[in-house]
């Protein structure tokens, strides 16, 4: 049980981060879901990369127990992106609430669906 | 080492360059022509390394000479050495196009990004193609995706916004699946290197992880690739996009995930996994059948013509799921040579409707969505776009002497040499329904009278036409002289339906 | 030039042709005589070919394969000359005659029905000469696709109302089952080749066999075959000479031709003897029903229409009946009807163009103002009744005396039965034209007398080949009977 404790943790926070995104209507929120989401992903590729006992992986006589470096690594270019995803997204979210008004899912479905009510055809 | 043995990294850094010099020189007209160079070399890259691979089978090459399986490998055989092709090719085509469009849809100071953005997007794509290593392929995906979400928003309808954002949170939810399945892979094996990881992976099969492992994977790459029912990014993304990169992304985003779909099932898990011992092939088929037959059935009733061609799309990514459930030759290499049968198709298509599109904006107005209302008479005005429309509709339908047709042909193929001939029936329905999407536009442009006080228009520009009309004569070509595209996916599904047994 | 590559000279001809149209479309007159010039040229070609043909010469060529051991390729056999004769000879007679037509009705686009017509042409001719089922089924789509224009010429709302009928069953006929029924034969066979005696292996389940060629002959909606005939009437709004060419010559001829052909060089008799006699209830059915319709028509080319539907499952016939005589009477039919029926559609394009009349009842005493449209008309007609000494009742003799050498007799009889409903739908119009005084109609003026001159002589033209053909039947039954040698290996 406790040796899954790490997986355990991953789980809920990918569990927690979807429900975030398709459970809210804010924008933002939504963004806060997705990182999450993306955070416990990290999670999974790092920790089986440590070994108890395991030290940084530089070759010395002293020690005989390595950390696998290669998952730190790949997830610090995962970070970059997942921080350029959040960046783009607020950025969007940003961009949306100015031509909107609003950053509320639901309210801006409305304010199309009125557009084109009253326009009678797809406004430009 | 000369240069041509440098090929397949020169194939990902040039274009890769490409984008940071756009933004650093700032103009729009040298972005422009940088970024154009760098496709077009792209092209002539992809195609040397198309022969290439034609003439003396796979190429593996190193990244910085570190050896696979601990360093980057590209590796290029007769599947994704066809995709490159597609790809750049694509590129090539809309580059010169989009300086035309452009111009009419987005403000002049931010041309130098859109350019630098469609750079970025193709590099991507090309990436996802070339790399053997697994994490490599997460990287380039999100390079393509990243870009694309901005070039959709650049988008003038405010609704482009919030279809830039939808598929983003889509898009990175499934590429985070995919991430989640590369990283279950990687605790299982030790390995990124795709080659690597398939043997090492031999072993193990059907161990719960791996299974995992398909099913993140499975559902991440049908977010990416809207595969019904994880489709619902794609008809707004393709609506509101700017007309030069709906075309991009409709020829080859998809196409580009589907061939990671394919290249996963077929050289890492393996067939026998993938196909026999899991109720996948049912499942996609049963998916399969829903999109051709339901997304083309929505198709019908849609008003935008964008839109329109964007369902038709979610159905044509059917055809090519389908081909992959059957699991024979023929099936796959009907998938595959789809790819390229639809992407040049749809994004010919595309074009053109972008071409109708900058031709009805006014010189300050925004651009008009092209609704039916304003395309009522259209053939009178604009008579050799409406017809590119109509030739690339056929390849849509499956004319014979077109693309489309082609595929076609091995579909029944393949389901006939499972004696399915309700298959066989369930193909030919959707064909007719693609005939009645393409009729309805048919009768608005050809026989509706022109909406009134409407102003005359002349024919779009040769820069728009040029383009899109080499497309649109690539599917006449493939349709009859199909050396290069049933060619090699034949060889390439023999290859992996044998390689994975 | 070799006979190989005149095939495909004649191939690129209309499409040149089309071209040099296009070019000429602001000078009709220059227009009209590069369409006249290149239908005189292209027959001058088809008749280079007969004569190898006769000698039991096959020109063959092929092209690129578009799938892999599935080339595009012609190969030149003695129905397909029949096919290509016809069509290339008729489309000379009808050129003119469209000059007339469409210049004196003021017809639009003009350069549009001329390129559209060139290419019709040519994709008939490409069906004519092809040698294998990929081949056939590419120009028969394009068939179908280039003759959309011309069907929906007006672009009137009826005219798209035709043209959804036209497309939606020539398509969907040719989707739905002719497709598959050519994949299935790529796949059980390895070959869509058209060789003598078939290529399907003889150990075929008769229930495939019934099945598959259901598919093809459902397939080939242009055959007109119950239930799928609607296409042609609807097809009836298109430019008089549109329904004289193509919708009684090389659209519906295409069809019967495909027909034909699968039976006799895909099938082989062997292999259908005994399961032809449902496809042969069917036609007889067609025939009847179609002409019983025909005879409760009062619009003219309704009443054509519907008595093309009729003759073409004569043709159906003649081949299910499987015997070589038969065949030659299908064989010839077809160049029968074509002579016969596009006279008979010249008359009803002359009788709109100088009358403005439509309909069988506006015709009394119409013979008397138009004495050379409707004597021609009366000799199409005639022809078609089976009466001698025209071309028709050459084509009956041999349909009955093979289905008699069938033993098919209930088959005799439905040709005899119908023989009397052609005459119970024909009769009566020439009547009506000669012998009955003409109404006084406020609408319609009398006294418009003939129609412009090309439409005239096209029609004289034409009848006179019915007449032609019944004198010197030998190219035709020459190659008639090298068709029948065909079905068996």
């Amino acid at each position: 049980m406790f040796g899954h404790f790490s997986y355990i943790i991953t789980v809920f926070l990918m569990v927690a981060g979807l429900f975030i995104i398709i459970a809210r209507g804010n924008l933002i929120k939504k963004l806060v879901g997705l990182s999450i989401f993306q955070t416990s992903v990290y999670l999974l590729y790092i920790v089986p990369g440590k070994l108890v006992g395991g030290t940084a992986p530089i070759i010395s006589p002293q020690y005989t127990v390595y950390s696998n470096p290669l998952p730190h690594v790949l997830i610090l270019t995962a970070i970059v992106v997942g921080v350029a995803t959040l960046a783009l997204g607020l950025a969007l979210a940003v961009r949306i609430r100015e031509a909107y008004g609003t950053i509320e899912e639901d309210e801006i479905l409305a304010r199309d669906h009125v557009v084109v009510a009253a326009s009678h055809e797809e406004p430009v | 080492m000369s240069l041509a043995q440098h090929l397949p990294a020169l194939q990902v850094v040039l274009p890769l360059i490409s984008a940071p010099l756009a933004v650093l020189l700032r103009r729009g007209a040298v972005a422009f022509a940088i970024v154009t160079a760098a496709a077009w070399t792209a092209f002539a890259i992809a195609i040397a390394l198309w022969l290439q691979v034609a003439a003396d089978g796979a190429i593996s090459y190193h990244i910085g000479n570190w050896q696979p399986p601990w360093g980057i490998e590209y590796r290029i055989d007769r599947l994704n050495s066809f995709v490159l092709v597609l790809v750049s090719g694509i590129a090539a085509v809309v580059l010169p196009y989009s300086r035309a469009s452009v111009e009419r849809e987005i403000p002049r100071e931010s041309h130098y990004l859109f350019y630098a953005m469609l750079g970025l997007c193709f590099t991507g794509l090309l990436g996802i193609t070339i790399t053997g290593d697994a994490f490599n392929l997460f990287v380039f995906l999100e390079i393509s995706s990243l870009s694309t979400y901005v070039l959709i928003a650049l988008g003038r309808d405010r609704r482009a916004l919030t279809a830039s954002y939808q598929y983003l949170i889509m898009g990175s939810i499934g590429a985070t699946f995919i991430v989640i399945a590369i990283g279950l892979l990687y605790l299982m094996t030790g390995t990124l290197n795709l080659a690597d990881m398939a043997t090492k992976l031999a072993a193990i099969k059907s161990t719960r992880p791996v299974l995992a492992a398909l099913a993140f994977f499975t559902v991440g790459v049908s977010l990416k690739a809207a595969i019904f029912p994880l489709h619902q990014w794609l008809p707004n993304a393709y609506t509101y996009a700017p007309s030069a990169v709906t075309a991009l992304v409709a020829a080859t985003a998809t196409k580009v995930t589907l061939y990671a779909l394919i290249r996963f099932y077929f050289t890492i898990f393996g067939e026998s996994m993938v196909f026999k011992s899991l109720p996948l092939p049912e499942i996609m088929l049963v998916l399969s059948l829903f999109a051709m037959l339901v997304a083309n059935f929505v198709a019908i009733f849609q008003t935008n013509l964008k839109r329109l061609f964007a369902y038709s799309s979610v159905g044509q990514i059917g055809y090519i799921t389908l081909g992959l459930s059957f699991d024979s030759v023929h099936g796959l290499a009907a998938s595959i040579m789809h790819l390229v049968n639809h992407g040049i198709a749809k994004g010919g298509i595309f074009l053109l409707i972008g071409a109708i599109v900058a031709t009805l904006t006014t010189r300050q107005g925004m651009p008009p969505a092209p609704t039916f209302d304003r395309l009522a008479g259209l053939a009178k005005q604009m008579p050799l776009t409406c017809f590119g429309i109509v030739i690339g509709g056929f390849s849509l339908i499956g004319v014979p002497g077109t693309a489309g047709f082609i595929t076609k042909w091995h579909l029944i193929l393949a389901a006939i040499e499972k004696d399915q001939w309700w298959l066989v029936g369930a193909i030919l329905i959707s064909s007719l329904l693609a005939v009645t999407y393409v009729w309805r536009f048919v009768e608005v442009a050809y026989f509706r009278a022109p909406p009134a006080g409407s102003a005359p228009r002349g024919e779009a520009t040769y820069a728009l036409l040029i383009p899109a009309y080499v497309l649109i004569a690539a599917t006449i070509w493939f349709g009859i002289d199909t050396s290069f595209t049933v060619d090699t996916a034949l060889d390439a599904a023999q290859l992996l339906m044998h390689n994975s047994r | 030039m070799n006979n190989d590559k005149l095939i495909l000279a004649i191939l690129l001809l209309p499409v040149f042709g089309a071209l040099g149209i296009l070019l000429a479309r602001r000078w009709p007159n220059l227009r009209e005589t590069v369409t006249v010039l290149t239908a005189v040229s292209l027959f001058a070609g088809v008749l280079q070919l007969l004569d190898p043909v006769l000698a039991g010469l096959r020109p063959a060529v092929a092209l690129l394969e578009p799938l892999p051991g599935l080339p595009i390729a012609f190969r030149v056999e003695p129905l397909g000359m029949i096919f290509a004769l016809i069509a290339s000879g008729l489309w000379i007679v009808n050129s003119i005659y469209s000059i007339g037509y469409m210049r004196k009705n003021k017809e639009n686009h003009q350069t549009r029905f001329y390129v559209c017509f060139a290419l019709s042409i040519d994709a008939a001719l490409g069906i004519a000469f092809s040698a294998n089922l990929l081949t056939l089924f590419l120009f028969y789509e394009v068939l179908t696709l280039i003759t959309y224009p011309l069907v929906t010429h007006s672009g009137t709302e009826q005219a798209k109302k035709g043209g959804r009928v036209y497309l939606a069953i020539l398509m969907g006929t040719s989707m739905l089952f002719l497709l598959p029924a050519i994949v299935y034969t790529w796949h059980i066979a390895g070959t869509t080749d058209f060789r003598a005696g078939g290529i399907l292996p003889g150990d075929l389940a008769p229930a495939t066999v019934v099945a598959l060629l259901a598919l093809f002959m459902f397939g080939i909606g242009k055959a007109a075959l119950m239930p799928f005939h609607r296409w042609l009437p609807a097809a009836m709004v298109a430019p008089t000479p549109v329904s004289a060419l193509l919708h009684a010559v090389a659209v519906v001829k295409a069809g019967v031709f495909s027909v034909v052909k699968v039976v006799v060089y895909v099938f082989g008799f062997d292999i259908l003897s005994g399961h032809t006699d449902w496809l042969i209830g069917i036609s007889c059915f067609t025939i009847i029903t179609a002409s019983v319709v025909a005879l409760n028509a009062d619009n003219l080319k309704r009443r054509l229409a519907y008595s093309t539907v009729s003759q073409l499952s004569y043709i159906i016939l003649g081949a299910a009946v499987l015997t070589p005589l038969s065949l030659v009477g299908a064989a010839l039919h077809i160049a029968a009807h074509a002579f016969g029926k596009i006279t008979l559609f010249f008359a009803a394009g002359s009788i709109y163009t100088a009358a403005h009349k439509t309909d069988v009842s506006q015709l009394d005493g119409i013979g008397r103002e138009m004495p050379w449209t409707m004597g021609a008309f009366a000799i199409g007609a005639l022809s078609l009744i089976g009466i001698p000494p025209f071309v028709g009742f050459l084509s009956k003799w041999y349909l009955i005396s093979g289905a008699l050498a069938g033993e098919r007799y209930v088959v005799a009889a439905v040709i005899l039965v119908s023989t009397l409903l052609n005459a119970a739908y024909f009769l009566p119009i020439i009547h009506r034209a000669f012998f009955r005084p003409a109404h006084d109609d406020p609408h319609h003026r009398s006294g418009h007398g003939e129609a412009p001159l090309p439409m005239v002589i096209a029609i004289v033209l034409s009848a006179s080949g019915t007449f032609i053909a019944f004198l010197f039947p030998d190219i035709f039954l020459r190659l008639a009977r090298g068709i029948a040698l065909g079905g068996t290996s």
